[in-house]
């Protein structure tokens, strides 16, 4: 696995996100936080890229007037048709085919429960060596 | 929220071309812009722009210029579609060729304007501004390229006015069809619009009905929603009503050579509405004897369908059973670039289709329909 130095930390600050192009394949780098994560720029869908979309918290209800927003900064909304993807797992939420098939059982959930999509990003491993932002691929 | 957009958008649209299809296509539905609020200015006479100065434009529907944008995404657009050079999404040609026309290898481009003077109450104001963007289209696109195709903008609620202005664009290459939307005063059978179907027809023009529209009317039969997401869906039930009101007040008997194409509001309700259309008529015939065959029958004869946003059913056998009866012939792929909801030619249309009708599908049938050789 080759290991890309793509910044010094400085040069990426918590909100921030980076784009770049290694062994042609278009990622994304962010800074969640003081964490860092990296995305396969090309959502998996229709193939928009991806990360050029906003960062955003995931709203949930756990009945209709109740609304919690969490994760903050923490989710990309596709900038084609706004899939929501967890940027530190690549996880998509919240798709119809999965609400028309799944059965539920019968038992309350927690509030908290937020149907995972089948469209999972393409994440890279990311992290800080000597104060430089390493992309490894 | 820290939102950043990346400076240069060479990435994106090389990722645009990577995807591409190479295929030559059609794009039936596709959303020009204007760069400035006066762009216009040029086509209109100055008393039509003082009068806009003064007065502005009423609508017979509040929220004329569009609902308060972000709708989804900002200006309902996608977010890479913004022109380096400035401006809204869909208001640059050289970007649009860049990041739609060329990686797609769109061999015809048909430009629906929306926002174009349609549904303002003040029928001679609304006749100038759509005569206005008839020009601008010519001007600022179909003579810069020739791959677009402009849609004949008519003030539709005045009849006479909109058929005068179609028979001044007949014969004019720039021009492939007359653009209606799905959202009017009254339903879009009603004999106020019969002189917009006598002078498409005459010139051999389709007629276009693009979803949305400023009738005043609420979206949906039952009143107005609370969510964007019920709009989405509204604009369905609106054209399954425009087409009810096309069938049973006898436009498709009367203008027998008339081309209707439906545009953005999908194409999976239309042999359930068929079916329910010939049922009751079987019953009720004889309130309406000019109906004289089945409706399902004009409808398959004389409607096409533009393909955006794709029917998407979890089983691909689903999709296919719909088309089969609507007919592999009368569907017209389209992206809707640059709105948010666009679809990715190389992604749409599921495998198991054989080669005839996938060309049909993204090609065939357009440069049929419009008369593009
Ligand atoms: S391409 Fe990303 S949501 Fe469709």
């Amino acid at each position: 696995m080759a290991r890309h130095v793509i910044a010094p930390v400085d040069e990426l600050p918590p909100g921030t996100r980076k784009f770049l192009e290694i062994d042609g394949r278009p990622i994304a780098v962010f800074n969640i936080k003081g964490e860092y994560f990296g995305l396969m720029n090309r959502c998996p869908h229709q193939g928009a890229a991806l990360c050029e979309g906003p960062l955003i918290g995931l709203a949930q209800s756990s009945d209709p007037g109740e609304i919690e927003y969490t994760k903050l900064g923490e989710i990309i909304r596709c900038p084609w048709h706004g899939w929501e993807f967890d940027i530190r797992t690549g996880q998509s939420y919240c798709d119809p085919r999965r609400f028309r098939v799944k059965a539920y059982p019968a038992h309350v959930e927690p509030g908290t429960s937020v149907v995972k999509g089948p469209y999972v990003a393409e994440t890279v491993t990311v992290k800080v060596e000597s104060d430089y932002v390493v992309v490894e691929l | 929220m820290n939102i950043q957009f990346r400076e240069s958008l060479e990435a994106a649209s090389s990722l645009t071309a990577k995807n591409a299809t190479k295929t030559a296509i059609a794009d039936c539905d596709i959303h020009p812009a204007r760069a400035s609020r006066t762009e216009l200015y040029p086509y209109l006479a100055k008393r039509w722009q003082h009068h806009l100065e003064v007065y502005g434009v009423h609508a017979y529907q509040g929220m004329m210029d569009g609902p308060p944008y972000p709708k989804a995404q900002p200006n309902a657009s996608r977010r890479d579609a913004y022109p380096p050079e400035g401006g809204p999404q869909g208001s640059s040609l050289s970007f649009m060729q860049k990041q739609l026309l060329d990686p797609n290898n769109v061999q015809l481009g048909v430009l629906n304007p929306l926002n174009s003077g349609q549904g303002i109450r003040n029928h001679e104001l609304s006749a100038a501004l759509c005569s206005a963007i008839n020009d601008w289209q010519i001007d600022k696109w179909t003579s810069k390229d020739k791959r677009l195709k402009g849609s004949i903008v008519v003030g539709n609620e005045d009849g006479l006015s909109a058929a005068a202005e179609i028979r001044e664009r007949a014969g004019d290459k720039n021009f492939v069809q007359v653009l209606l939307l799905s959202r009017n005063v009254e339903p879009l059978g009603q004999r106020r619009y019969w002189p917009i179907y006598q002078a498409a027809e005459e010139a051999g023009l389709p007629v276009g009905v693009h979803a949305f529209g400023f009738g005043g009317n609420p979206i949906t039969p039952s009143g107005w929603p609370s969510y964007y997401v019920e709009e989405m869906v509204g604009h369905s039930q609106c054209q399954q009503s425009a087409l009810a009101s096309l069938a049973l007040e006898g436009v498709f008997e009367r203008f027998p050579k008339l081309k209707m194409v439906m545009i953005e509001a999908g194409f999976g309700w239309a042999p359930s509405l068929a079916w329910r259309l010939d049922n009751v008529w079987q019953r009720l015939r004889s309130e309406v004897p000019h109906v004289k065959r089945p409706p399902s029958e004009y409808i398959r004869e004389q409607v096409w369908w533009t393909t955006q946003p794709m029917e998407d059913p979890e089983r691909r056998e689903d999709l296919f059973d719909v088309i089969n009866w609507i007919g592999w012939d009368r569907l017209l792929f389209a992206t809707d670039y640059p709105h948010w909801d666009y679809d990715e030619p190389s992604r749409v249309l599921p495998a198991g289709v054989s080669e005839d009708n996938r060309e049909a599908f993204y090609l065939g049938n357009a440069k049929k329909l419009y008369g593009i050789s």
